[in-house]
């Protein structure tokens, strides 16, 4: 299968502070992945240096064959660790800014969405509590028709209930040739999803595989390994 | 029937397991037509590509096949569903007869209490 992002000696400093060391990888279409590590460990550079609100210091990351900007921008749909949204804005009308701004956004996707989960479209922002926010950001995000998700933390802020719709609606939005790269450390609540992970560790990847084979070579889930790799 | 699904093994064998569970059962009967692998994926909270690889295998294993132009069927042949019947109970009566021995019972001592036990049942 062809790949949809890779890196080459991917380097991010800030100041003395290396965020990311010498990243390779090569991330393949039709791919559930879990991009998991501890604090600190580079999860939201990465994801920002996919998404062109940082650059890269050294080496290369492409995606689709693209350095990250305006054309990566079309086919990538990035769900950020923190909410952008207007606050004085109605949830309506920010279905309306994504449909304006995303070619490929399925307005009748996000209604329908919106009303699976008992959100009304005539609410303004600031009167919704934060998990809602959370959760009307990430069903902007993945109304789109996109080739590549990343969503960067997508549920750490809502209850374990809202958590299993969410997870839900990824895998019922999610289109066969793209792929969802997901950064959290709820891990033992994703990994049912995921086909492989990333484990990220000062800035350096430590390992990837996939979860089948982990849990075959280990016979011990993702969440388990993960506490034993990054012990503290 | 919920997919109960541990978090020590392989996904894709548990669902194998789960699926060989529903078709020796009669929940999805001879010859029927299984949900689609998007469905199924989305019934047991898993990855697609998961559930493909599952389905891929029971389908080498003959429990399942392809019709090319109308999805994948529970197959017809009662005497494979049999087997697979019988190399499921016996799974999981060797992994009880080991925890028996992993109590210190030999094998009359097995026998007998299961015996008693089926006695009572019957009362």
């Amino acid at each position: 299968m062809s790949s949809i992002l890779t890196c080459n000696n991917l380097s991010k400093s800030f100041g003395n502070k290396q965020a990311l060391k010498n990243i390779n990888l090569n991330i393949e279409r039709g791919r559930i992945i879990g991009l998991l590590g501890p604090n600190g460990s580079g999860k939201s550079t990465f994801i920002k240096l996919c998404n062109d609100l940082l650059k890269p210091t050294s080496g290369e990351l492409q995606i689709m064959g693209n350095i990250p900007g305006v054309e990566t921008k079309k086919v990538v749909s990035y769900l950020p660790e923190q909410t952008y949204l207007n606050d004085w804005m109605k949830v309506s009308e920010m279905v309306q800014m994504f449909q304006d701004f995303y070619q490929d956004f399925n307005r009748e996707k996000a209604y329908d969405m919106l009303k699976r989960l008992n959100i009304s479209p005539t609410e303004r922002l600031k009167t919704l509590s934060k998990g809602t926010k959370e959760k009307v950001q990430l069903i902007l995000v993945m109304s789109r028709e996109a080739q590549l998700y990343l969503l960067d933390e997508p549920i750490g802020g809502v209850d374990p209930a809202a958590r299993d719709y969410i997870l839900d609606t990824i895998l019922g939005n999610y289109q066969e040739n793209a792929t969802i790269i997901i950064s959290t450390h709820l891990i033992s609540d994703i990994e049912k999803i995921l086909d492989d992970i990333i484990f990220l560790k000062d800035g350096q990847v430590v390992l990837t595989k996939s979860v089948d084979e982990i849990r075959d070579e280990n016979g011990k889930s993702v969440d388990s390994l993960f506490r034993e790799v990054f012990k503290c | 029937m919920a997919w109960d699904l541990k978090s020590d093994r392989p996904i894709y064998s548990q669902l194998i397991e789960q699926i060989e569970i529903k078709i020796c059962s009669g929940i999805y009967a001879p010859g029927s037509k299984l949900p689609s692998v998007r469905e199924l994926a989305q019934e047991a909270a898993v990855n697609p590509n998961t559930m493909q690889k599952a389905l891929s295998i029971l389908e080498e294993d003959g429990l399942l096949y392809t019709n090319r132009t109308s999805g994948r069927f529970i197959t017809e042949d009662t005497k494979m569903i049999q087997q697979a019947k019988q190399k499921l109970a016996q799974e999981q009566i060797s992994e009880f007869l080991e925890k028996m021995k992993s109590l210190g019972l030999n094998k009359t001592e097995t026998l007998s209490i299961i015996t008693t036990m089926l006695e009572e049942a019957k009362k």
